[in-house]
């Protein structure tokens, strides 16, 4: 079974935004709402400086507090590529999910239900890559199977160096940046 | 410098968490209270006070009903997909400590019906005979009757852990990350409900004994928050930063001034004097310390929420 993730190159993004704006085309996403965003990391003490953009969006945990959390189940684990997702008319709009994540990934949808990136999962299954992927202008970003060891994100994973976000939340991410 | 530039924006994630506001920490107030109801009903059915025609333990099943039901509606009033509530009675989520409480509260609602069956209210009497005649017959089986107060002890204590548990396992917000939440709460709805019945309680010796033991549960909950904080301010960073909240950041006046001051150390002074018959007992203590339990709720749902792990 395939366990999807995604691979951001840090080192090419220009945070230029046209994965938000996409992915805000591509799943009708409400106004003032947004299911990935830029982040801009600035390290250290002039003119030592170290800066990091990253485009961010759920990490589709492997351990996901939002999933343990939902007491409807409308927060899953889908069996194709082990993403995390959110049936809307299961959810009750309780926001333990929102709570729950380091990560500050979800919102409530204006109809009132928990929402979140899905990894574009009606993209994926047609053969397609998730928008925000498809449309990054320095082609920064990958998408793919990470248990199979040969995939361009396995690969990527093994031979750059590269970090996920807050490992030490526990929740092991499956977006890896590469710096 | 560490700076962090996000173009996220989104209702209520940004710039902090601010997912729950005053429906929350009110469920967890009157849950609470009414927890300490069922324990304090079910102690005087095991020990036979109910027996007694002046016992404040009358009132507490269908007081209990009422709070339970406005703080289930406050809990309503948060849900943002309100029409499909009843989601959550499709399905028991073994890790979800809110599928436990839904489940819980639907257990506590006969547990508590059964108590109140054991001594109708007046107006009842009245408008169901057969349901009084149903009454004396159940009163008539001591075990029966042992036994209706050994289950509401034990789903009040659940419940009560309960609305402690529920917050304290979303690990995402560190002010939150303590297993001593579940016993804070259970310690401070037990406070809170000894508080009332010890303000409604006709008989003197009654107003003592619950007196008395609001003295220890303000004690050993006063143990426990310096446990918690403690706990909190020498663990990682991330849990640093959020007891830092308390200990100096913007919670730090609320909190020690009228949740522990007012709250908790005020009362359990007064309310020490006059179980040493120094002075009279009054009603100022047990308002206090309701009141305190309520702000206790709104403190601790508010600051967890600002309370965030930091960035890579
Ligand atoms: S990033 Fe957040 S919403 Fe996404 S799977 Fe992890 S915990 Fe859940
Ligand atoms: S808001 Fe919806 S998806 Fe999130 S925990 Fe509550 S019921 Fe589950």
């Amino acid at each position: 079974m395939a366990r999807f993730g995604m691979v951001i190159d840090t080192t090419k993004c220009v945070a230029c935004m046209d994965c938000v704006v996409a992915c805000k085309t591509e799943n009708e996403v409400p106004e003032g709402l947004c299911r990935d965003w830029i982040v801009q990391e600035v390290k250290g003490a002039f003119p030592e400086l170290q800066m990091e953009i990253r485009s961010e969006r759920c990490n589709h945990c492997d351990n996901p507090p939002c999933v343990d959390c939902c007491p409807t189940g409308a927060s899953h684990v889908e069996p194709l590529g082990l993403t995390v997702q959110v049936t809307g008319d299961v959810c009750i709009g309780c926001k333990a999910c929102l709570a729950s994540c380091p990560y500050d990934a979800r919102y409530i949808h204006p109809e009132g239900y928990a929402d979140k990136c899905t990894f574009c999962m009606h993209r994926v299954v047609e053969g397609l890559e998730p928008a925000c992927v498809a449309v990054c202008p320095t082609r920064c970003m990958y998408f793919g199977d990470l248990d199979d060891p040969n995939s361009q994100v396995s690969r990527l994973i093994r031979s750059r160096k590269g970090h996920t976000l807050l490992p030490e939340a526990g929740t092991k991410p499956r977006i890896h940046f590469l710096t | 410098m560490h700076e962090l530039t996000s173009t996220r924006a989104n209702h209520l994630i940004d710039p902090s968490l601010h997912v729950w506001e005053w429906q929350i920490p009110v469920y967890l107030f009157l849950g609470g209270l009414v927890a300490g109801m069922m324990v304090i009903s079910g102690y005087f059915l095991l020990s036979g006070r109910q027996k007694r025609t002046r016992c404040a333990c009358f009132m507490l099943p269908s007081l209990s009903l009422i709070l339970l039901s406005l703080g289930m509606f406050a809990l309503f009033l948060d849900l943002e997909h309100k029409l499909y509530f009843w989601r959550l009675y499709t399905t028991f989520e073994i890790l979800s400590p809110m599928s436990w409480g839904s489940w819980i509260l639907m257990l506590v609602y006969p547990a508590i019906l059964a108590n109140l069956l054991l001594r109708l209210p007046a107006p009842l009497q009245v408008a169901f005979p057969r349901l009084q005649e149903l009454s004396d017959q159940l009163v008539g089986h001591p075990m029966f009757v042992k036994w209706v107060g050994a289950v509401n002890m034990v789903l009040g204590g659940l419940l009560g852990v309960y609305t402690g548990i529920l917050i304290s396992t979303l690990a995402a917000r560190p002010l939150w990350n303590s297993a001593l939440l579940g016993p804070i709460f259970l310690l401070s709805g037990m406070s809170a409900a000894a508080a009332f019945v010890h303000m409604i309680a006709r008989e003197a010796e009654e107003r003592e004994l619950l007196a008395k033991a609001d003295n220890g549960f303000l004690m050993t909950e006063l143990i426990f928050i310096a446990l918690f904080v403690g706990g909190m301010a020498t663990s990682t960073q991330v849990h640093q930063q959020a007891a830092g909240l308390l200990l100096g950041g913007p919670y730090t006046a609320v909190f020690w001034v009228f949740v522990v001051g007012l709250g908790i150390v005020f009362p359990l002074v007064i309310q020490l004097l006059a179980v040493n018959h120094k002075i009279q007992h009054t009603p100022v203590a047990p308002i206090l310390v309701m009141l305190g339990g309520l702000l206790l709720r709104f403190v601790i749902v508010s600051a967890g929420q600002m309370s965030h792990w930091t960035g890579n």
